[in-house]
């Protein structure tokens, strides 16, 4: 995957007195991600006074710091040293497996999708539909196939509250990619399964959004009221990470789950994994098998 | 005791020093705006460093009173009313069971904060009472305040007393032009040399779209970015970087057209390039600021950004010395 390889050293470049933002490389990719995954991880273990927040994103991390306990020059010698430091070992990862339903094409998000047509590339197909065309596919069922074959990174959360961000762990002939609407629309469903550029994202909370609407999921991710079982300790679920395979159900399906959700009982698939790269991108196809085999061992 | 609200404003909302820690969750920072008129209304009430205050927006709220307490109002210039007689800003005063606070016109900033002896004593959520919007949590009932609501205080400190007065000397200024110190840098040198040159010779006037998220400024020349081809993931507009953190106090410019200030309810990241960050110690400027107020950005170092910084501390500390030794 030569498309991938990145540059030799990230830039590093303040943001105001207060941040450090990190860019691993101005593309998108797998390996960038995980590089700034793999410092953001170093330099939460080392515990540096006056460092107060660590925000991995996709191919850049952002790191917010307090100069009166340590000095720019400092954090920065620091981030440039682990950095030279990173070695193979950085390149495994223990993190969670998750399997979220998804009810593609559901009524909700066709009713948005039909008030704001105006707004789209395409007035004349629905969201599904554009985005299966322009990326090769046949048919709808194989677009749904294509998105939910693959699993997902969580490469970021964020934008708004609990909101993850998705990289599909595949090559980069077969990302899917679609333009965001023309303009945003002012209302999106909560539990939009969305994409815009090559990343998929899971709507928080209703509202704005710009990106092409799929479907929905029955399972909550940001729970400020923490009702659900899975959100004993934190109301976001979602951690940068995180691997994700959407599992597509029916519609008896998504209402059976809602009602476990509404009945306090319902809990997603999760099961511990661990990753490493250098396998992955040796046969992302074969690895991406054995990895969700998992989930049926489970 | 209670506070009862009987209009609410524009936008009240319970804010404290902020929440911390889940920036990489996507839940900002929030909190008071500017911070200084936030600490200085709780000084003069005796109240302790993050407590909760109300901070009111343009137009301030009615709010009455079921039983004696110590309040102070800071921030933007604005007549201050109990029972309909006129009462002094920066000092603090004294209400009875059945009293009414009203407030007039906001003439010189955009923000006033409203310590009560005891601090607004909402639960904390992630360690700060204040209000994310966006999230729907903090605050009271996350969201700003709504007619007919009840807010809890906490208990009064002993120094909570009438008549402490910000001296005069010590009182921040406010301006309908104020200069924002930005250090250049994150996706700067993606900008045209003529945009560079634009963005910082330029004055800004505050649009509509201004409140506790983000500033958008208009009336400057539109910024173009240079051409190239978009990395992968990254979207086709040269504005267009693959989504990435927001630094607090970044500026961003969608479309080259006009530039965004994100401030402490801050959308934590997304596809924009950002081409400076406001410095920390010119944050609660932006907070005082009316939409069609004027703005140039002077370019600085670090050296000078972490100068400002010591300065604006050294003000906290003369401010906080006058009203607490």
């Amino acid at each position: 995957m030569s498309e991938d390889t990145l540059p030799s050293q990230a830039r590093y470049t303040f943001g105001g007195d207060e941040h450090l933002f990190v860019e691993i490389s101005e593309a998108m990719s797998l390996p960038a991600f995980f590089k700034g995954m793999a410092i953001c991880t170093e330099l939460q273990r080392r515990q540096l006074p006056g460092v107060t927040e660590i925000c991995p994103a996709n191919a850049a991390y952002l790191v917010r710091f307090d100069p009166d306990l340590i000095a720019p020059d400092l954090l920065l010698a620091a981030l440039k040293d682990i950095e030279a430091g990173l070695g193979q070992g950085e390149l495994q990862l223990q993190t969670r497996l998750i399997e979220i339903p998804v009810l593609y094409n559901d009524p909700w998000t066709h009713e948005t999708l039909m008030r704001f047509r105006e707004r789209h590339q395409d007035p004349s197909s629905t969201d599904i539909e554009y985005a299966a065309r322009v990326n090769g596919h046949a048919s709808v069922e194989a677009f749904i196939a294509a998105h939910s074959g693959s699993p997902w990174f969580v490469s970021m959360v964020g934008f708004v509250a609990g909101l993850p961000f998705l990289f599909q762990m595949v090559e980069r002939a077969q990302q899917i990619q679609v333009p965001k609407y023309l303009s945003p629309r002012t209302d999106t469903p909560r539990l939009t399964l969305g994409h815009g550029g090559c990343f998929s994202c899971i709507y928080s909370v209703r509202g704005a959004g710009g990106y092409q609407m799929f479907g929905v999921t029955p399972a909550p991710i940001f729970d400020p009221a923490q009702r659900l079982p899975y959100f004993k300790d934190l109301m976001v679920f979602f951690k940068p990470g995180d691997i994700v395979k959407w599992k597509p159900i029916d519609r008896a399906e998504y209402d059976r789950l809602l009602l476990e959700v509404e009945a306090g009982r319902y809990e997603p698939r999760c099961v511990p994994v661990s990753f490493s790269l250098n396998d992955f991108l040796a046969d992302p196809q074969t690895y991406n098998q054995q990895l969700l085999e998992a989930l049926n061992e489970h | 005791m209670s506070i009862d609200v009987i209009k609410p404003g524009l936008a009240t909302s319970v804010q404290d020093k902020g929440r911390p820690g889940f920036y990489h969750l996507g839940i900002p920072l929030s909190g008071a705006l500017d911070q200084q008129s936030y600490q200085l209304a709780n000084w003069l009430v005796g109240n302790e460093d993050g407590a909760a205050v109300l901070e009111c927006t343009l137009m301030g709220p009615e709010l009455s009173f079921d039983a004696p307490a110590v309040l102070a109002v800071t921030g933007a210039e604005v007549a201050v009313r109990l029972n309909g007689q006129a009462v002094e800003r920066h000092a603090s005063f004294a209400v009875k069971a059945g009293d009414v606070l009203s407030f007039g016109v906001m003439k010189l900033g955009a923000r006033a904060y409203v310590a009560v002896a005891g601090g607004i004593d909402v639960p904390p959520v992630l360690g700060s009472r204040s209000t994310y919007g966006l999230g729907a949590f903090g605050g009271l009932n996350g969201r700003k305040l709504q007619a007919g609501d009840r807010l809890p205080v906490g208990r009064a400190s002993a120094a909570a007393r009438p008549g402490y007065q910000v001296p005069t000397s010590l009182l921040p200024v406010l301006r309908k032009e104020v200069e924002l110190r930005v250090l250049p840098g994150l996706y700067f040198h993606r900008l045209e040399d003529s945009s560079a040159q634009s963005f910082f010779a330029d004055t800004w006037s505050v649009a509509a779209e201004a409140d506790r998220i983000g500033y958008r400024y208009k009336n400057g020349s539109p910024l173009a970015f240079r051409e190239r081809t978009p990395p992968f993931g990254a979207g086709h507009d040269p504005s267009n970087i693959v989504d990435a953190g927001y630094p607090y106090g970044s500026i961003q410019v969608p479309g080259g057209r006009e530039p965004i200030i994100l401030h402490r309810d801050a959308v934590s990241g997304g596809g924009y390039a950002m081409v400076g960050t406001v410095i920390s110690a010119d944050m609660d400027l932006i907070a005082q600021m009316q939409p069609n107020h004027k703005a140039r950005f002077v370019a600085v170092d670090m050296a000078q950004a972490l100068q400002a910084r010591a300065d604006r501390r050294q003000q906290l500390d003369r401010l906080r010395h006058a009203l607490t030794a």
